[in-house]
């Protein structure tokens, strides 16, 4: 048993045609006993840019108030908004500063980044719990059921999903692993972000 | 300048280390780390040299990422190859990299390999092999071609053709067989590609892509994903789902202003004559 597990919880971001799309499950738990079924682990960042934080709850509270610390100097800094890359690289090295003491958490990024030609792309990335920064293309995944949604998103991933596609591929992955996982579950979230909208759906789930 | 941080110091924080090894002694295991399983190879060739890696990262029996990129840039002709704790070989190579560009500055000289060599070492030993950090280090500069390689207690060895990680005792096997001073740069090329190849088959912590990089004298050749001998092939079949399958509860639409018009109120223009 690993403090990793000790109140449950999974993440998993997804790419798709012009949009990108992040999901969570709405669990907490005391070990085996459940405590919330509201549990927003998920946090909007800027406008196009979302941040999953599965781990240790009080983790979760301790490292987003200090990311949105750094984040909110780095906007009076720069006096503009953070690019998605940039904010991954915040955070990778806001987790390595810890390397000798982590922080119980496995962050997982979701975003849109502006290219030179003023378009925007899909970005995301998640990290190790010390700050290893993975880029993928396709889909990251972290949490208590990560074993298992790499499983599902691996057989139902597919390149170019449309938004709405997006949000079912997501969301059937994310409660099919989280199913199988007795930490993970009690509800869940999906945010799609696209490039003039945030769709946020909570999902009818089951609830044991 | 940057300014420092006033209210804290720069470096490592342990704030969570009294936490957390209560945690550990309570029988809570710290959490692993992703860890590059890796087969990092590097050998000498006639006018340079050539580095090689395969391209996953694990996380224990799990494989994190299948496209990861291990050969770091040090300078534009030292490049660094990682094994071990994944954070580690990324951000002790960015260090290293960042302090080798202020001393260019500084001296206003093209910098050596074994200043990176000494940079890294120095930083391994001070942190007793907690930094789990496995180097493959080659490049070239005004002394000639050097390979090194050092290991996470800051140990050091200088030779014609070396690897490390996981897989560096399937790639050793063919290096041994293969290996001839003053090779060509293709078959420096090849044999590397060889010894890669011979760790992602044969050994598990290693796999996916090769990735080479040919250093010489005047130029730098960073080849990403030289070889893909293991790329997934179109599925047969798509799972995508009939749209309405997933019942929602809730639902929140946030929309962005993408598109301004501007209206001009009034008439009177600006006179500028």
């Amino acid at each position: 048993m690993s403090i990793m597990d000790h109140n449950g919880g999974s993440v998993i971001a997804m790419v798709g045609k012009d949009c990108v799309a992040i999901a969570s499950d709405l669990r907490l738990g005391n070990q085996a006993l459940g405590i919330s079924s509201n549990f927003q682990r998920i946090f909007p960042v800027t406008d196009r840019i979302y941040l999953g934080l599965p781990g240790l709850a009080t983790d979760v509270a301790t490292l987003h108030e200090r990311l949105r610390f750094r984040l909110n100097m780095y906007t009076i800094k720069e006096e503009r908004e953070i690019e998605p890359e940039t904010f991954a690289h915040l955070v990778s090295s806001t987790l390595y500063e810890h390397r000798f003491g982590p922080y119980f958490i496995e962050p997982v990024m979701a975003g849109m980044s502006k290219t030179p030609s003023g378009g925007l792309k899909p970005f995301i990335a998640a990290t190790d719990l010390i700050g290893c920064l993975n880029f993928a293309k396709d889909f990251v995944v972290a949490g208590t059921a990560s074993s298992k949604l790499y499983g599902v998103a691996e057989g139902l991933w597919e390149p170019d999903l449309e938004p709405e596609d997006l949000f079912e591929t997501i969301s059937q992955t994310l409660m099919n692993a989280v199913d199988r996982d007795a930490f993970s579950g009690w509800g869940g979230i999906v945010h799609v972000i696209t490039k003039d909208k945030v769709i946020t759906r909570t999902l009818k789930a089951r609830m044991d | 300048m940057a300014t420092p941080n006033v209210y804290r110091s720069p470096g490592f924080d342990f704030t969570n280390e009294i936490r957390n090894s209560f945690l550990v002694e309570k029988g809570l295991p710290l959490p692993k780390a992703t860890s590059t399983g890796t087969t990092i190879v590097g050998c000498l060739f006639k006018d340079g040299i050539v580095l090689g890696a395969d391209t996953r990262a694990t996380e224990g029996p799990i494989v994190a990422d299948k496209n990861c990129e291990k050969i770091h840039y040090i300078t534009e002709s030292i490049r660094c190859c990682g094994a071990g704790t994944a954070a580690d070989t990324e951000f002790t190579t960015a260090l290293i990299s960042s302090n080798m560009e202020l001393h260019a500055l500084q001296t206003g000289r093209k910098p050596r390999v074994v200043t990176a060599m000494t940079m890294l070492k120095q930083m391994l030993f001070r942190y007793q092999g907690n930094i789990g950090a496995a180097l493959v280090l080659g490049g070239v500069d005004s002394t000639g071609p050097h390979l090194f390689t050092i290991h996470p207690h800051g140990s050091t060895d200088k030779l014609p053709y070396v690897t490390m990680g996981s897989g560096s005792l399937a790639a050793m096997a063919v290096f041994e067989s293969g290996w001839k001073p003053n090779m060509e740069r293709e078959d420096a090329l090849n044999l590397v590609k060889a010894a890669i190849a011979a760790g992602i088959f044969n050994d598990l912590g290693s796999g996916s892509n090769i990735d080479a990089c040919i250093i010489t004298a005047s130029h730098t050749e960073m080849l990403r994903n030289v070889e893909m001998p293991n790329e997934r092939v179109q599925k047969e079949k798509d799972y995508k789902f009939r749209r309405g399958t997933t019942a929602w509860k809730k639902e929140d639409v946030r929309k962005f202003v993408v598109d301004e018009q501007l209206t001009l109120i009034g008439g009177d223009e600006m006179d500028t004559s």
